[in-house]
């Protein structure tokens, strides 16, 4: 069985102890709060996210109205923004059904500064593929759930359970034609993200 | 303390010139020193092709021709570089270690061991510095750009000590130039193109000199140079740092 | 492109720098990569802690990899994954197929692996009549193109846009003459979606999987491998050995640095942790030796295995810029393909050390600390000990050693060549003489610094 021939192989040829680093002082190095928000902005931005900073979700609502034509198609993992469909609602739905999604908004509940990504683990999107099959993405943040580098994010995430999660930075994107950027590949063409102050 | 002067095999027969300047700047700062006249060569070539099994003979000879003396200077990076991480002796393994611990580039003796500050020289020309990937990487007597680290230069602390020169910037400060042994003839092509951008950046700088303390890029360099029927001239750094005109 | 396998590095080379423009199109390129990967890399002062920390968890991955890969299958397992092992490429495709056959697939979409590419799966699908998509933007350009990709990162880095231009004009109904890149974009998230749309089956790569948990990661820009898995009945997830880390906390230093030495982006649009199939569907592994439990019991070799697949060695490398990624005729390519590729096969691999000047700037740039250039110069003295140089070189290094022994022959050879020189330079100066094709030879002096020395000392007595 290759098995036994693989793990016979490589006990046999792995040798020389080598301890595992400690990993504290990295994290010490990176832990400063210094205004997380101006640093998410600036690299989330850099990156091609809109952010907006927003009190409520009424403010969130109206940036939407004005970006978003009425009619199409919006799925929402938030309950509080009572005028979508609700993601909740619909998770007997195929996942192919929602190809003619325009626009996709979910909470999430830790961000990123040094690389403006956004954790989202599958109970938060609700159905996998939508925050990649939606032309369009927004997430909602707290400031407060905003930690420095992807050190303190994992201390956060810790050996929490899902079955799925991603880290998203950014609208889906590509270089490979000549290097030239290029916005909106085969996921979504923007991520809109609202922080909440 | 007793100084002995390692010259590599190529700048004794083609660049001695160099090897002067080298002898006399370090008699000039004082120090004595004795050249054993046996030696011939590190052994880089064969041990860089993959025949390093062939080099015990240069080997045991550059142990006998240099053991017993406090440092072994030598204008070449990739020599110096050679001999610190290959001198290898079945027979006489201690003397090797010894001497590995011995052995210092020019520039990196003149500023960690004799403590150079000012130099009695000058040299009124725009200088290109290239910096050679063995000395570089190898020896560390310069800051690389990969790493994020504080910078610092050896040879261009020392060639600031020159009246009148001036070092021109680079638009790529540690490409390499492409000599890399061998590899000039057996990966010609790569080669020459290499060592032809090398060129093109200090010359679209204004250098009117290419520097570096290793005489095989600049041997490679100067290659191309001349076949361009370009005015640029390539100098090894002891050169410029020995130069004194009064005009 | 089979006489490209008989070709060597310097042949292929020499054909790449037939065209100049275009050598320095693919280095300046290139070295943007770079530069873009040291102004994110100066970002971090800790950036130097961060590569020694990644290093000492890869040593330590290295030295327990048995137990790690059972903790890791065990755990997967747990999770409702199915592992399967394969020794050899060969295998890794036999399963691969025999998983989309009990299914009645014939048709998949693929996210980029560098190991399907080592591997050779597309061709053994293709010739079982099953139909694969890469949906990768640069690795589709390569298939459209009928070439393999030429960096592990940026696969069709080699091609101009308005090449990729025709391509698509060929194959995706693009308009004659569209090159911008946008359009053509535009032009392949049309096309793909309806695959995504449409595949039962999607295999990915693996970045990382984690011993702890059994789960693995996934870090793509363009969310390809997520609209593939998502989309699919059946996700496959090709591994090779050493992908595995220990924790995941591990995380928190890989990710840091692996976009921003492969691209200069902190972090890649998305990095997708896998750890349960969707409710309905499957989620497969297979993971795969072929020849890396070999080079881990190389005692000089073992350190590549550390590797995660950033590519920044190939950025920097001088030669892989101005030689192209298809010059190492291997799917790994560059700086680290060099010192991998012998391992698998030491005679058809032969060349690949020997195309470097050991400049050293790979093993700076590497996130992981692998100490590339010292690998090299290692790999030359074995293949060369096991009679993998040619017969003229090693007669001329024997002579070489010889002379270089002999003080005495050392000084008459010398003197010999410079007279050679002054007096018949055409014995030199011609097309036999490679270094003369684009260089002047030195000028010979009229005496060694030997014999200026000895006059020297006899004039002071």
């Amino acid at each position: 069985m290759s098995r036994e021939k693989i793990l016979a192989a490589v006990k046999k040829n792995q040798f020389t102890h080598a301890p595992l680093p400690d990993l504290e002082i990295l994290s010490t190095l990176t832990a400063t709060g210094d205004n997380l928000v101006q640093q998410y902005t600036s690299v989330a931005s850099a990156g091609g996210s809109f952010v907006y900073e927003v009190k409520d979700l009424e403010a969130i609502k109206t940036i939407l109205h004005k970006e978003f034509k009425p009619g199409v198609k919006i799925i929402s993992g938030i309950q509080e923004l009572g005028e979508y469909t609700y993601a909740g609602n619909v998770l007997e739905e195929s996942s192919h059904s929602f190809a003619d999604a325009e626009l996709t908004i979910l909470q999430s509940n830790l961000g990123v500064a040094e690389n403006g990504a956004l954790w989202l683990t599958e109970s938060q999107m609700n159905i996998r593929v939508l925050p990649f099959i939606s032309q369009h993405l927004a997430v909602v943040i707290s400031k407060d759930a905003l930690v420095p580098t992807m050190a303190q994010a994992y201390a956060q995430i810790g050996n929490a359970d899902y079955g799925y999660g991603a880290f998203i930075s950014g609208p889906s994107k590509t270089a490979d034609i000549e290097q030239s950027l290029v916005i909106g590949a085969h996921g979504p063409r923007s991520l809109s993200v609202f922080i909440l102050t | 303390m007793k100084v002995a002067l390692f010259v590599p095999c190529y700048v004794d027969q083609f660049y001695p010139k160099a090897a002067i300047a080298t002898l006399e700047l370090l008699e000039k700062l004082g120090v004595e020193v004795h050249y054993p006249k046996n030696q011939t060569c590190c052994g880089q070539p064969m041990a860089n092709s993959g025949y390093e099994h062939l080099t015990t003979g240069c080997n045991n000879l550059f142990i006998e021709n240099f053991s017993g003396y406090d440092y072994i200077v030598c204008p070449s990076g990739s020599c110096t570089l050679h001999i610190k991480e290959h001198l290898h002796s079945p027979e006489k393994e201690e003397l090797a270690v010894d001497i590995r611990k011995r052995v210092y580039e020019l520039t990196e003796f003149l500023v960690d061991v004799l403590n150079v500050k000012e130099l009695k020289a000058n040299f009124p020309y725009k200088v290109g510095l290239h910096q050679s990937c063995h000395g570089l990487r190898g020896l560390r007597i310069s800051q690389m750009s990969e790493l994020v680290a504080p910078a610092f230069s050896k040879p261009a602390q020392l060639l600031d000590m020159v009246q009148g020169l001036e070092l021109v910037p680079l638009t790529r400060q540690d490409d390499c130039c492409g000599f890399g042994g061998t590899f000039c003839v057996a990966e010609e092509a790569v080669s020459s193109k290499m060592g032809k951008d090398r060129v093109d950046d200090h010359i679209e700088h204004g250098a009117q000199y290419i520097t570096s303390a290793d005489l095989s890029c600049l041997m490679h360099m100067e290659g191309i140079l001349r076949r361009q029927k370009s005015d640029v001239k390539v100098i090894h750094v002891a050169e410029i740092l020995n130069h004194y005109s009064h005009e | 492109m089979s006489n490209v396998a008989a070709k060597s590095h310097s042949e292929l080379a020499g054909i790449f720098n037939q065209d100049e423009p275009r050598v320095d199109w693919h280095d300046e390129t290139l070295w943007w990569v770079r530069q873009k990967r040291d102004i994110q890399a100066h970002k971090l002062p800790e950036w130097e802690l961060l590569r020694e920390t990644a290093s000492q968890i890869k040593n330590n991955v290295l030295s327990n990899l048995s137990e790690y890969l059972e903790q890791f299958e065990a755990n997967a397992i747990n999770n409702g994954i199915i592992v399967h092992w394969a020794a050899d490429a060969e295998e890794h495709n036999q399963i691969v197929h025999r998983l989309l056959q009990e299914r009645g697939i014939n048709r998949m979409v693929k996210s980029k692996s560098m190991l399907t590419e080592e591997c050779h799966l597309n061709e053994y699908l293709k010739e079982q009549g099953i139909d694969v998509i890469d949906s990768d933007l640069g690795e589709r350009i390569v298939q459209l193109a009928g070439e393999p990709p030429s960096h592990i990162v940026l696969p069709c880095i080699h091609k101009k846009k308005e090449e990729i231009g025709d391509i698509f004009h060929e194959h995706l109904g693009s308009a004659k003459g569209e090159s911008d890149p946008k359009i053509l974009t535009e032009t392949a998230r049309q096309h793909l979606r309806e695959v995504f749309l449409t595949r039962r089956a999607a295999l990915t790569g693996v970045n990382f999987a984690i011993a702890e948990t059994g789960e693995f990661v996934i870090c793509t820009n363009e969310g390809n491998a997520d609209m593939g898995a998502h989309l699919a009945e059946i996700h496959i997830a090709s591994m090779g050995i050493e992908k595995i880390i220990p924790e995941r906390k591990h995380l928190g230093v890989f990710l840091r640095l692996l976009t921003r030495s492969a691209t200069g982006q902190p972090i890649t649009t998305y990095s997708s942790h896998f750890k349960r199939p969707q409710q309905g569907t499957e989620i497969h592994i297979v993971i795969v030796d072929n020849g890396r439990s070999i080079q881990l019991g190389r005692e000089d070799f073992r350190n590549s295995l550390k590797c995660i697949r950033c590519g920044a060695c190939m950025n920097t490398c001088p030669v892989y810029r101005k030689s192209g990624g298809h010059s190492y005729h291997t799917a790994v390519a560059g700086p680290i393909g060099s010192i991998l590729a012998p391992n698998l096969d030491m005679k058809k691999y032969a060349d690949l050390p020997f195309a470097s000047t050991l400049c050293g700037s790979c093993s700076n740039v590497c996130p992981v600390k692998i100490d590339i250039h010292d690998q090299l110069y290692k790999w030359r003295q074995v293949i060369v000990k096991e009679g993998y140089s040619p017969k003229a070189k090693t007669m001329a290094m024997k002579a070489m050693a010889f002379t270089l022994s002999s003080p005495a022959l050392y000084r008459s050879g010398g003197k010999v060549g410079r007279l050679v020189f002054k007096y018949a330079p055409f014995a030199v100066n011609n097309g036999l003489n490679p270094w003369y094709k684009h260089r002047e030879m030195p000028k010979a002096p009229e005496e060694s610094f030997g014999e200026w020395y000895s006059k020297r000392k006899e004039g002071k007595q």
